[in-house]
């Protein structure tokens, strides 16, 4: 009776199988990728991008999950987020030489700090509970002090600035989260092989976390597959961007032409590991190297110049550099503007490799190649005006890059053209901004603000209730060389137990975002099958507008002296002395009761003492009319009793200080 | 005063309120008491210092090991070849030269660099700007080229820093005119630069302000410290696209060389500054040993924090082998009573220790000698409100600053030699910021309120107060004193009820109304010394006149004014007192209140300077007390009243504000070269600084010396 059981599970189970495969697009699934880029200034970008795919479920809503996370499931199950962002980052990105106008920037490049954003399917009053409750839950999962953003002087609900949502997003920054391996680990969790295989393993905590930018992310969407939105699938997509600096020997600058050559890096040097194969449950696992606009079309001038050989399609950078492993595959940006040369990808698989053949790519320069990377629009930068603990000001400075080649002059071909710039900024309440003193300056000259701004919201902030938060659209003509906002503050006083640990740091104020609705960045790429595939290059298809974020800045505020608690104590005691002491006298006693006691004295006898003095005072008198001289000495309170009581006692503590001192 | 004791009992006052009595009524015991206690606690305060040690944990100085390497100090050595290389004719193509070197160096470091144009302005006296926040209202008004600076600032972004915060390097050069000082303070800048831009363990951006130092070196870190914290969008094309060629020039020229970054014309920023290090290497030569000076005062008497000083000294003494100083006033090191009064000291503290072994105060003669030196010059340097260097240019900003000037042994031209100076100062400067990058609040653990006696001793706002404490006390007691005389006001002690014959209601009120006059005579002398104060303004208007005649003008028109705010009011002294026998009170009660006058306006400066406010009190308090009608001294005709004449007139003379400057000037200086411009050049600068020091001469010090005088010549 045993075997034929035995057997029909085993039927069952291939059946089952089966019908696993049959289904294809209701299969969960997991993909990774990394990026490898050079930047212009001999550093690279790595980026890790990982996507798990929970399709939507058409049973009673209980999930059993292959490869997504339960954890992430759940949570979004619970709270119904349609769309959420979290990230951790260390460091800046350096916009100015690692480009600000592409997918790349805008997506990846995020705040220092931790920014949460959610977008929930929920009626507008329960937003808010939602919102709290997602804190909590992530602030566990992530070990980070995410709960903090539950506090509703925390955070904001942008309505149009920072994304298109009808009143249900909400909007946190922590800056001065500090970013360490503790929020790494629990994000691994997430992923099916952890860090122990596939892409992932290339995570060798000590080399990522001394690079100049870290930037983990979390993304998830949820697609609602049916009305209620009950059952739904899930994209987590998990990114990792870290900016590395290639640990070559820094080259002597005797040698002039030797300085400018870039650095050669291979996987193994700035890793410090080797991908040792795929992660067996990733459906793909590749990893590619992006070399950029400004970079291929440098490298074709070289050609040109150089060999005057035209370059046959996708190998014409290997005269400047040589790759360690042979590319799968290399693929051309279809670029769609004119004259302008496109990137390349060179497409590696990892499926080939394996613990005996570990995958290592590297790069090695032959001649040097200086490029510069593509701008955003406008620079924009943040600080603070103004010193002194009373006041100060905000402002917002916007200069134009100088990008005339390639965007600006598409749009700029009508006449009369303008910029739309979005800002987006969350002020504290401590730092109470005056919105009517926004003040808008372009191109030197002190402008009025009603004739640039499109739109503008802003949300005052309420004493530790809610923070300040602006909007606006600003529309800036097309020339324009530079704009300046400024907002005056003043800096309010905080109760002792609001201040934070460390409250002589001073206080900050998260970063500004500032975006471009009408620059949208996408890299078209030829389509056929694989690419679909591919997460990441579909997301670098998708056409995201231009977004980038300023400093973090750091207002000192009036600060108590901490240890002034001790001081209060002494001073409220002697204060509450004195009044009680004083008062208890002034109840104890009758009026007029010591002038009747004084008299009835007086009546009794003349004292001793005072007929002395007067004696005394007579014989003075009688000597010397100096009035200053004699009031000097003939005090009536000196008295050669009282002298010789002091005496004594000051020899008693002379003795006593010498003997036992 | 006759005093007459009664038979019949009265009401016992409240203890406090006797003792306020018991006090008033021995005011002259109570004055000479606490005036020389406080004379003796000022020269106690070398005695009372306390060591210096670091309150702020965090700074941890010297607890890493330095890296700066030869790698470092042979490319810094390069530079300064580069540069020396450069110095021909003419100045301003050698210095677009070099300012592009300096600038190539600096961005192959892979630091941002950009330049900062300032217009040097002299400084203009503003009656109304004192105490006002450094504004840039009046930084855009017209200039010429002529006058025009360049800063080059290059900053270095911290990997994985936020950008909250930045600390400053500042080294003064003259582009074009170095001399090998200037070139030295440059390599060792750039050798801590060069190392700091590959560290990985910087938290805070740093910028290296190379301050072009062709209008001074104040002027420069100012400018570009106005257009960090208040910088103004209007008008800025203006500045860009005048005629300036040789700025324009400039950027033409650095597209050349440097292909790889763009030197951004914008102004670059970095955060919240934390601290600020201003350094340069000293063109004379030490004798024995590398020296390092630290000068700390910035304007009005403010001090950067006292752990910033302690950092720089513990690292220059204990890891580099430096030796610190502060300045000193030279002539008091050889002054015998000084010596006399250290040696009484060491053999009371040696009696001290020989009783109990836990009281250490003594101090050898010689320290206290040195100490009371440094003591004076920082409280002279307190006092003055002129700060000592670029520094207080970023005091004004609430950033904490010193300046550490470096005077390298007789050179010998020996590139050992020379390589190991530029390693200590790189260490040495390396080490600081390292300390303060560990900081995570700003300075705030230990004193801003405190005088140095030496850079590892420090007397406290708490100790010092005292001396200052003891001077002032008497002034209230001495007004009330007076009062109650020549008001003949009972005062518990004294009995009224013995002049059984008691005055008429009018009578009493009129006396009591009767200091209102003597106010009045106050008030209208407080509003002459502010017009004295003003009149600069107008001097330094009429053109080309020497120091000299425009001391000799303000002085004569400052009599002029007294004369006829004489005439206009009338000679105070003529309000005819109702009684006859009150010669003794019109004086008096006109003394009480120029004494409470002074009272107030020196509490008033100890809160803004409290260096003025002490030297102003050991001038004035012993004149206001002593301060008698000189002809009822002479009437008296006795030893003891022509005593009082000849201190009367002697303080008379020495408050005198151009007195006092002239007779401490020969004490400290020896009597050559008086000249009556000095007086004139010192106000100058006193005004030009915006000292509150000139506030405090003009509206306090002044009138009361006058008042005193009028009261030494009163004719009663």
């Amino acid at each position: 009776m045993e075997l034929p059981s035995r057997w029909v599970f085993l039927l069952f189970l291939l059946l089952s199988s089966a019908k696993a495969f049959g289904s294809e697009v209701d299969k969960e699934e997991f993909q990774e990728e990394l990026l490898l880029k050079p930047l212009p200034d001999r550093k690279v970008l790595a980026h890790f991008h990982f996507e798990t795919r929970a399709p939507p479920c058409n049973s009673n809503g209980l999930h059993h999950h292959h490869l997504f996370p339960k954890s992430i499931s759940q949570m979004v199950e619970k709270f119904r987020v349609k769309e959420m962002e979290l990230s951790f980052t260390q460091g800046r990105w350096n916009y100015e030489r690692w480009g600000g106008f592409d997918t790349m920037s805008s997506n990846n490049a995020k705040p220092p700090g931790v920014e949460l954003w959610a977008v929930f399917d929920v009626p507008k009053e329960q937003v808010d509970a939602s919102w709290k409750n997602l804190t909590h839950t992530l602030s566990g999962i992530f070990c980070a002090s995410i709960n903090f953003l539950e506090s509703s002087s925390m955070y904001s609900a942008p309505d149009w600035s920072f994304r298109q949502a009808s009143g249900s997003l909400r909007y946190g920054m922590l800056p001065r989260e500090a970013v360490c391996t503790e929020n790494l680990t629990p994000w691994l969790k997430l992923l099916p092989c952890r860090d122990k295989a596939g892409i992932s393993s290339l995570m060798d905590r000590p080399s990522i976390y001394t690079s100049l930018y870290y930037s983990q992310r979390l993304h998830l969407t949820s697609i609602a597959s049916d009305l209620e939105g009950l059952n739904s699938g899930i994209v987590l997509e998990q990114t990792l961007t870290v900016v590395l600096h290639p640990s070559s020997q820094r080259t002597g600058l005797t040698h002039f032409s030797q300085s400018y050559l870039q650095p050669s890096w291979s996987l193994s040097s700035i890793f410090g590991r080797k991908v040792n194969g795929r992660c067996v449950l990733a459906k793909s696992s590749k990893v590619y190297l992006q070399l950029e606009r400004g970079l291929v079309s440098q490298l074709k001038k070289s050609e040109n110049y150089g060999a005057d050989y035209i370059a046959s399609e996708g190998y014409d950078g290997e005269a400047n550099f040589e790759l360690s492993v042979n590319p799968d595959r290399v693929i051309k940006e279809e670029n769609s503007r004119n004259g302008i040369s496109s990137s390349l990808l060179y497409e590696f698989s990892v499926d080939k490799y394996s613990n005996s053949k570990p995958f290592d790519l590297g790069l090695t320069w032959k001649f040097p190649v200086i490029w510069s990377c593509q701008q955003a629009p406008l620079h924009a930068s943040r600080f603070l005006m103004g010193s002194g603990n009373e006041r100060g000001a905000i402002a917002i400075l916007l200069k134009s890059t100088d990008l005339n080649d390639s965007s600006l002059v598409a749009n700029s071909a009508m006449d009369g053209c303008e910029l739309r710039v979005n800002i987006f900024q969350v002020v504290p309440w401590y730092i109470r901004v005056y919105y009517h003193s926004l003040q808008l300056f372009v191109d030197d000259q002190l402008k009025a603000v009603g004739a640039f701004v499109e739109k503008i919201h802003v949300m005052p902030s309420k004493d530790k209730i809610s923070p300040g938060m602006m909007e606006m659209v600003l529309k800036l003509p097309c020339g324009v060389k530079s704009a300046a906002l400024t907002l005056d503050f003043d800096k309010g006083f905080l109760h002792i137990d609001e201040y934070p640990p460390d409250a002589n740091q001073g206080f900050d104020i998260p970063s500004a975002s500032i975006g471009f609705p009408d620059f949208h960045t996408s890299m078209l790429f030829p389509s056929n099958e694989s690419e679909r595939k591919s997460p990441m290059l579909s997301k670098f298809q998708e056409s995201s507008p231009v977004l980038l974020y300023t400093e973090v800045l750091l207002v000192p505020l009036t600060t108590p002296d901490f240890s002034m608690p001790y001081n209060v104590i002494t001073i409220t005691c002697t204060v509450f002395a004195l009044y009680f002491g004083s008062l208890l006298n002034v109840l104890r006693q009758r009026v007029g009761e010591k002038e009747r006691l004084l008299k009835s004295k007086a009546a009794a006898k003349t004292g001793r003492l005072s007929d002395l003095l007067s004696r005394l005072s007579a014989k003075l008198r009688g000597r010397s009319q100096e009035p200053m001289q004699s009031a000097s000495e003939s005090s009536p309170l000196i008295n050669s009793k009282l002298a010789l009581k002091v005496l004594l006692m000051a020899a008693l503590a002379v003795a006593w200080q010498y003997y036992f001192g | 005063m006759p005093k007459t004791e009664t038979e019949t009992p009265k009401m016992k006052p409240r203890p406090i309120v006797r003792l306020a009595i018991f006090l008033i009524s021995h005011s002259l015991l109570v004055c000479v008491v606490c005036c020389t206690a406080g004379v003796l606690a000022l020269l106690l305060l070398p005695l009372l210092a306390k060591n210096t040690y670091i309150s702020e944990n965090a700074l941890m100085p010297g607890s890493a090991s330095s890296m700066i390497s030869n790698r470092d100090i042979s490319e810094a050595n390069r530079l300064a070849s580069d540069l020396s290389g450069l110095n021909f004719e003419p100045q301003d193509a050698a210095a677009l030269e070099s300012r592009g070197i300096l600038t190539k160096y600096m961005s192959d470091l892979g630091a941002e660099v950009s330049y900062h144009k300032f217009h040097h302005k002299p400084n203009q006296f503003h009656p109304l700007h004192f105490f006002s926040s450094p504004d840039s209202t009046s930084s855009v008004d017209n200039f010429s080229c002529s006058a025009q600076g360049v800063n080059t600032v290059g900053i270095i972004r911290a990997p994985r820093g936020d950008g909250k915060e930045a600390i400053v390097l500042v080294t003064p050069y003259k582009f074009g005119k170095s001399g090998t000082a200037e070139t030295l303070s440059l390599s060792i800048a750039y050798t801590v630069f060069s190392l700091l831009s590959r560290v990985t363990w910087l938290a805070k951006d740093i910028i290296w302000l190379v301050a072009d130092s062709q209008y001074g070196e104040y002027a420069p870190v100012e400018a570009w410290l106005r257009d960090y914290h208040t910088p103004v969008f209007t008008g800025l094309g203006a500045l860009n696209a005048d005629t300036c060629i040789k700025i324009d020039d400039l950027y033409a020229l650095e597209q050349k060389p440097i292909a790889q970054t763009k030197i951004s014309d914008g102004f670059r920023r970095a955060g919240t500054m934390a601290a600020a290090l201003i350094f340069k290497v000293a063109d004379r030569n030490e004798l024995l040993e590398d020296t390092l000076n630290i000068y700390a005062e910035a304007s009005n008497g403010q001090m950067p924090n006292l752990d910033l000083i302690n950092i720089v000294n513990y690292l220059a003494v204990h890891r580099q082998g430096l030796r610190v100083k502060v300045e000193k006033v030279l002539s008091l090191l050889d002054s015998r009573w000084l010596e006399i009064l250290g040696e009484i000291f060491e053999v009371l503290g040696k009696v001290a220790r020989s009783l109990n072994p836990g009281w250490k105060f003594g101090i050898s003669a010689a320290d206290y000698v040195e100490g009371s030196a440094t003591l004076a010059s920082s409280l002279y340097n307190q006092a003055l409100g002129i700060p000592t260097g670029p520094h207080g240019a970023f005091r004004d900003f609430q950033v904490d600053a010193i300046t550490l000037e470096i005077s390298p042994k007789v050179s010998s031209h020996n590139k050992a030699r020379h390589n190991e100076f530029l390693l200590r100062g790189g260490r040495l400067v390396e080490g600081v910021v390292r300390s303060i990058n560990n900081l995570l609040e700003k300075f705030h653990q230990s004193f801003f309120l405190y005088m140095l006696t030496s850079p590892s001793k420090f007397v406290s706002v708490g100790v010092y107060m005292i001396a200052f404490a003891l001077l002032v006390a008497p002034l209230p007691l001495v007004a009330a004193s007076l009062y109650a005389d020549a008001n003949q006001l009972d005062l518990g002690v004294k009995n009224t009820k013995s002049t059984t014959t008691a005055p008429d209601e009018l009578d009493i009120t009129f006396r009591s109304w009767k200091w209102l006059y003597a106010a009045k005579e106050v008030f209208l002398v407080h509003v002459w010394g502010a017009a004295v104060s003003l009149l600069p303004y107008f001097i330094c208007q009429i053109p080309n006149c020497s120091p000299t005649s425009s001391s000799v003008i303000w002085v004569s028109l400052s009599m002029l004014g007294l004369l006829i705010l004489y005439l206009i009011a009338g000679s105070p002294s003529t309000h005819v007192s109702i009684s006859q026998h009150e010669e003794k009170g019109e004086w008096a009660i006109l003394k009480s209140v120029t004494i409470s006058a002074v009272f107030i306006g020196l509490l008033l400066m100890s809160v803004v300077n409290f260096a003025t406010a002490e030297i102003g009190a050991l001038l004035l308090v012993p004149m206001c007390l002593m301060a008698q009608p000189l002809k009822l001294d002479m009437k008296a005709g006795k030893f003891r009243s022509l005593f009082r004449v000849i201190c009367n007139m002697v303080l008379g003379f020495v408050a005198f504000p151009p007195a006092a400057y002239f007779v401490a000037k020969t004490l400290f200086e020896g009597s050559d070269s008086i000249n009556m411009g000095d007086f004139w050049n010192w106000m100058e600068s006193l005004w030009a600084w915006n000292s509150a020091t000139y506030i405090y001469i003009g509206m306090v010090h002044l009138p009361c010396w006058a008042l005193c005088l009028h009261i030494l010549l009163h004719s009663c």
